[in-house]
């Protein structure tokens, strides 16, 4: 018998039946722990989040959550979350409405041998150099999720990255309207 | 006026309209006892924690009113964390208040710290860390307005000791606007198109069945739910939380469904064209197993927490609102379904064919738990509140005891507390004095929460308390017999060990035992005599009486067990 392997994590994409979930909070201590908890003992997934104060009032902040409406109906999930006292709104924009973004950092490790074609990739893919010096670059890419996993992918061939993304944040396209809770 | 923090809460609570605090005093929340001498609140002083918590959810259940609870802070919270989880499953409206260490020393590791509000987070309606004395009438205002508005729930203030024993400026919220709550709308609009879409089901329906749960007592519909099942004629099924909603002595009522329910309850619904919940959250005690839950039904749901809706069962109707409003508009809209009398035909054929049943019980004893049940009913005056533990007993109770009246039973649903029962009925008997208050018990039950018979004695608080001693944890030693074997684990307890008429004593309470029939009358007689303290008696029952009827966990509903001995269509 040989003892079940430990868990390592997968590399996850997008999932197919994603939502995005854009919710206004009280800016409150602990509210964010109110929302991870929820979906942890409701065995929602999240697949990215991002927070941060939200427009034109200190009151509240504005969280930004990918789901996978595949872990739980969103019916379910967007129910739940908005029986958290602290949430007061909440807007749910499918993705094909949706204008998605992310920004993704990264910093490469290069040589004399790499270095053009780290430049070559960073320029096709509109990304920024935002710092460099004698052995590494770092690049900056506001993008969407979608050109963020394919900036990635092609940083692959590149022994040593060091890379965060931010998880998205949404809006919904000009004459499309978010469904609101 | 300038008053310390404490002095705030505590004219905060009596703002509200408390009239009595089920509590235990300790570091952090000394501040708070010292006004408390001089507030008209009473306070029932507690042995342990757990006893405050389902005191306060007795209350609550008795009286409709919140229940409010006080602690201090780590071990006391601790302590009390079974309640508030125990009221957040069955959704009763609990105010309880912590004392926590001085601002400065959270997050330190302080003496007697722990972060009450992250382990309530998730049992909680809401929970609030008080950050100044001048936030606190807002706080304890929010508080009950939270736990008793919408679907109601638990509560937790959690009060730093350097803020109650700092100063404010009295003031206290005069509208739900000051509340600060912009997240919470508990009622919506009641949506008339649902409504009719429902009426169109209703009327269509030739097999319909009023699946009745905690939320029409949660809502006070009882009327409102007699006067729509009389109109239309339909049957009425109350789940384990719904007890006493609808008279158990109406004709129409087919009592409890679900795993020990009656089998024409569960039959009913298996069979039944229309299903429609008034505020019932299709448990997986009263479903079994989800595809084989009345797969003939359409769904009508009403509930106040539209998160209930196709959570378990898809809805073809879901209407958000409280129970009341929407049978009115349902008698106003004259929904009526199809002439039951075939419908009723066959439902009478499954109650004639088994009803509940046990075996006559033999004059020398062991008695028969029901049979014990059934005698204390018998003789008890009108609007006898009954509380219960959670095993065996509690759902004899539920079978055996007629339940005419909302606030009658008083038990532990969802979260199946053992232990619930003493506390529970003493919080019963504290917002309801005038009536009498049983308790129907287990011995495994009675020994998790026995010390607050002490606090019963000593605060005045006369219950009456019914062991059934089976001298096992009888619910788990039925599981073991029927699915694993008879291979008895860990179940016996001793029917002798501890002396429960004794212990009764040593408590300050009459102690009495019945083990055959005669004393059986005898004890409840005596029992019945006794209105100054409180009385526990022990009755001797039959270790291998199971309950009946029932569904293996997991198993569909159209495989209910009914007793042997109505096995095969003979009684």
């Amino acid at each position: 018998m040989t003892p079940p392997e430990p868990y390592l994590g997968v590399v996850d994409h997008t999932p197919v039946r994603h939502h995005i979930l854009s919710v206004l909070v009280e800016n409150k201590a602990g509210v964010l722990a109110r929302i991870a908890g929820l979906f942890a003992r409701r065995g929602f997934n999240i697949y990215s989040l991002a927070v941060a104060p939200a427009e034109s009032n200190a009151r509240f902040s504005r969280v930004t959550i990918v789901v996978d409406a595949e872990s739980a109906p969103l019916e379910q999930i967007v129910g739940q979350l908005d029986k958290l006292v602290n949430v007061v709104a909440i807007t749910d924009i499918s993705p094909k409405d949706a204008l998605e973004r992310e920004l993704l950092l990264a910093t490469i490790k290069t040589d004399v041998d790499n270095r053009t074609s780290l430049l070559d990739i960073i320029a096709s893919a509109g990304a920024a150099i935002v710092d460099v010096d004698a052995k590494s670059v770092t690049v900056m890419l506001a993008a969407t999720p979608g050109n963020c996993d394919e900036f990635e992918k092609a940083l692959e061939g590149f022994s040593d990255v060091e890379l965060h993304r931010t998880g998205r944040v949404a809006l919904p396209r000009l004459g499309k309207t978010a469904h609101a809770y | 006026m300038q008053l310390s923090g404490a002095q705030a809460l505590i004219k905060s609570l009596e703002q509200q309209g408390v009239d009595t605090i089920f509590g235990l005093p300790g570091g952090a929340i000394l501040p708070v006892y010292d006004p408390l001498i001089d507030s008209s609140i009473r306070h029932i002083l507690v042995r342990h924690e757990q006893g405050a918590g389902h005191m306060a959810e007795g209350y609550a259940l008795a009286t409709g009113r919140p229940g409010v609870a006080m602690v201090t802070s780590g071990p006391g919270a601790t302590n009390i964390v079974t309640p508030i989880g125990n009221a957040h499953m069955d959704s009763t409206p609990l105010v309880v208040v912590t004392g926590q260490v001085a601002s400065a020393a959270i997050g330190t590791d302080a003496f007697q710290e722990c972060d009450i509000t992250g382990i309530t987070m998730g049992i909680t309606k809401h929970n609030f860390l008080v950050k100044s004395a001048q936030e606190i009438p807002r706080a304890v205002a929010a508080a009950f307005h939270l736990a008793t508005t919408g679907r109601p729930g638990p509560v937790l203030i959690d009060v730093p000791k350097d803020i109650t024993q700092s100063t404010m400026d009295w003031w206290y919220p005069s509208t739900v606007d000051e509340y600060d709550l912009p997240g919470y709308r508990p009622e919506v609009a009641l949506d008339q198109e649902a409504v009719e879409r429902a009426i169109a089901l209703i009327n269509a329906s030739e097999r319909p069945v009023l699946y009745v749960g905690g939320g029409t007592l949660k809502s006070r519909a009882s009327k409102e739910l007699l006067a729509f099942a009389e109109r239309t004629t339909m049957p009425v099924v109350t789940t384990l939380m719904a007890r006493g909603a609808f008279p158990d002595s109406h004709d129409q009522h087919l009592g409890m469904p679900g795993m020990h329910g009656m089998y024409s309850a569960v039959t009913a619904i298996q069979k039944c064209d229309l299903l429609i919940s008034l505020g019932a959250r299709f448990d997986d005690r009263v479903t079994g197993k989800i595809p084989a839950f009345a797969p003939h039904a359409k769904v009508i749901h009403v509930d106040i927490d539209r998160a209930e809706f196709n959570k378990v069962r898809f809805a073809d109707v879901a209407i958000q609102s409280n129970v009341a409003p929407v049978l009115r508009a349902w008698d106003a809209g004259s929904a009526t379904p199809h002439n039951l009398d075939v419908w009723w035909k066959e439902i009478r054929s499954w109650q004639e064919q088994y009803p509940l049943f046990y075996e006559e019980p033999l004059a020398d004893g062991p008695l028969r738990p029901q049979h014990v049940i059934e005698a204390i009913g018998a003789k008890a005056e009108p609007g006898t509140i009954v509380s219960a533990g959670v095993g065996q007993h509690q759902m004899w109770a539920s079978q055996y005891w007629k339940f005419e009246e909302p606030g009658t039973w008083i038990n532990s649903g969802g979260a199946g507390t053992m232990g619930f029962g003493v506390p529970a009925a003493i919080g019963a008997k504290v917002g309801r004095p005038d009536r009498t208050v049983w308790c129907i018990d287990g011995d495994g039950c009675f020994q998790m929460t026995a010390q607050e018979l002490v606090t019963a004695r000593a605060e005045g608080i006369p219950i009456k308390v019914a062991i059934l001693n089976n001298a096992y944890l009888g619910m788990v030693r039925q599981w073991q017999e029927m699915f694993y074997e008879e291979r008895y684990s860990e179940v016996y307890l001793s029917a002798d060990l501890p002396d429960y008429v004794k212990w009764a004593e040593a408590m300050g309470c009459v102690g009495l035992r019945a083990t055959n029939l005669k004393q059986m009358h005898e004890v409840i007689d005596e029992a019945n005599a006794i209105n100054d303290v409180p009385v526990v008696i022990d009755f001797r029952t039959d270790s291998s009486e199971k309950v009946f009827p029932m569904v293996a966990a997991g198993a569909s509903n159209d495989d209910i067990q009914v007793h042997p001995l109505q096995r095969g269509g003979a009684k």
